[in-house]
């Protein structure tokens, strides 16, 4: 499938902002630290940011408002849904913290478990799809949803150092669950890895009792739509590699990173903040990397007709 | 709306596409880009189209296999291997999964006769259902920026100003081998039925779930080149040779 740049930073960024603003929803951060404040405007902006990059690339995005209207069957339509259910509590949260200096328990768990209800409408667009067969398994969403906690941990615990409160329980969180969300999506690249096609030549030809269906020859001898978009490999060459990068920048390192803050007892101060804030931005690229190769490995039952 | 109708249509209207008698020739590809061009929605736009990347959308498609049997002599390049002309539109599935993944309700299937359809006026050009469509039936039109299929040329087949021989789809009309057909494949005894339960008329990835109502009848089986080389006879060999033929050879030996 081909990465459109659009939605690898649309699903990397409004996951890491649906994540921060779960965890800031659980109320683990000190409401009147300045930093908790700036936590609340930044999950906003990376979900809205996100919600807006979504829509570029968009035949018609003057008529994104539709997409409103199908939540009965589509999974896309779900997530819009909920995006927009999900800024109701997430407002109300980071006007209490911003200019009450508070916390409110009911508003904040409303909006952290309509954060992952949104997240996981998200990863269900992609799992809902039997053409691709990669992408139709349940650990898809599980991944989605994992990983958007971890960010969220990740960036939480950038703001619990930056903040006056001394906390463990943030980073702590965070190396937990980036250990579950780079399991899990381990778990789904060796389930990618033993697939056996459920659709072949001969299958989408039904040809197979005659004998090996080989392409011939293509409809046109130039690209198509269908080829540009379901036909992307350039991926699959560097995908090994690929996939230590953002293992290693997206998992091991903030990891590491947070271990080395927890053991040295570092307190809130300049040097931990920089040390999480270098934790966070390794991440994300990371995570672009991890998106990236999502899209990029996928195949589509269309290729069957157009020679893999 | 993208539910997909509650009951099964009364009607199926859809095409039986005989593989045996395709030659390849691409008429009925370039006849439903012409139709549609002019037809219903937007024009089916071409990028660079005088240019050497030239694309475009295109409803219906023809590709080119070569089918090579189990344990096949190959001779040269191909031997027992045997080509198959391979048209491909839109087969109106009628669990299409095209149509529950559109998120505006521009993708929806008719309850009347089960043809699946865009209202381009709602759709947004997220192309979220070609990617859940198997069969790649669906190409974004790059220039109008929403999602074009074929429609069954559904203003042709009701449109009551033509002839009653035109009221089909223009890839039935114009294909000069008569290999693609329409009709309703939930009566038993249309021409399209019968052709299907007679040749055995198949589902494309049945394995994906999605039913289609188009269906392809498989190419008839082809002797292998070693059965077809066994009843040649032989130029040296007269056995058979009788009358004037039998004095004539009878008398060039003795010479």
């Amino acid at each position: 499938m081909h990465p459109a740049p659009s939605i690898i930073l649309f699903t990397t960024l409004s996951g890491l902002g649906y994540g921060l603003a779960a965890v800031l929803g659980l109320g683990l951060l000190d409401p009147a630290a300045i930093a908790t404040k700036f936590a609340h405007v930044l999950a906003l902006a990376l979900i809205g940011g996100g919600l807006l990059s979504s829509t570029l690339h968009l035949g018609n995005p003057q008529r994104a408002w539709r997409a409103l209207s199908q939540w009965r069957s589509s999974w896309l339509s779900r997530e819009g849904v909920m995006a927009i259910l999900t800024f109701l509590p997430l407002v109300i949260s980071a006007w209490m913290a911003i200019f009450e200096s508070r916390h409110l328990l009911l508003p904040g768990l409303l909006g952290t478990v309509l954060c992952l209800v949104t997240v996981y409408c998200t990863g269900m667009i992609y799992a809902s799809l039997k053409s691709v067969q990669t992408w139709h398994t349940p650990l898809t969403p599980l991944c989605y949803l994992l990983f958007a906690v971890a960010g969220g941990f990740v960036l939480a615990g950038f703001f619990a150092f930056c903040g006056s409160s001394r906390t463990v329980v943030v980073p702590i969180l965070a190396i937990v669950s980036l250990i579950a969300a780079w399991a899990a999506k381990a778990l789904w690249r060796d389930n990618m890895k033993r697939l056996v096609p459920l659709s072949t030549p001969e299958s989408a030809t039904g040809l197979g009792n005659i004998g090996h269906v080989r392409l011939f020859e293509r409809p046109h001898v130039t690209e198509n739509y269908l080829t540009r978009e379901m036909g992307f490999k350039v991926a699959r060459k560097h995908a090994g590699k690929l996939w230590l990068v953002a293992l290693i920048a997206g998992g091991l390192i903030p990891v590491l990173l947070f271990l080395g803050l927890l053991l040295t007892g570092a307190e809130n101060g300049l040097f931990p903040a920089f040390i999480a804030a270098l934790a966070v931005v390794i991440h994300a690229l990371g995570m672009l990397t991890e998106r990236w190769l999502f899209f990029a490995e996928a195949r589509h039952a269309v290729m069957n007709y157009y020679g893999g | 709306m993208t539910m997909l109708p509650a009951q099964s249509t009364p009607k199926k209207l859809g095409l039986v596409i005989d593989l045996d008698v395709c030659v390849g020739c691409h008429a009925c590809v370039v006849s439903c880009k012409e139709w549609n061009t002019g037809g219903y929605g937007s024009a089916l736009s071409d990028q660079d189209p005088y240019g050497a990347d030239v694309s475009g959308a295109w409803l219906n498609r023809v590709h080119t296999f070569e089918v090579m049997p189990e344990g096949g002599e190959i001779v040269g390049e191909a031997g027992d291997a045997r080509i198959v002309h391979f048209p491909k539109s839109c087969l109106h599935c009628e669990d299409a999964p095209c149509v529950t993944v559109c998120p505006t309700g521009a993708s929806y299937k008719r309850s009347a006769d089960g043809i699946v359809l865009v209202d381009e006026d709602k759709c947004i050009g997220c192309g979220l259902c070609a990617w859940a469509c198997p069969y790649g039936a669906r190409e974004m039109d790059v220039a109008a920026g929403v999602m074009k299929k074929c429609t069954l040329c559904i203003d042709r087949i009701y449109n009551e100003t033509f002839e009653e021989v035109d009221r089909v789809p223009s890839c039935v009309r114009t294909c000069p081998a008569n290999a693609r057909h329409f009709g309703d494949l939930t009566d038993p005894h249309s021409d399209v039925s019968i052709m299907v339960a007679q040749r055995g008329g198949m589902d494309l990835m049945p394995e994906q779930g999605t039913r289609p109502v188009n269906k392809y009848l498989p190419p008839r089986p082809r002797k292998s080149l070693a059965d077809s080389a066994r009843g040649l006879p032989l130029a040296e060999n007269t056995d058979g040779a009788k009358g004037f033929f039998a004095w004539l050879d009878g008398m060039l030996d003795r010479i």
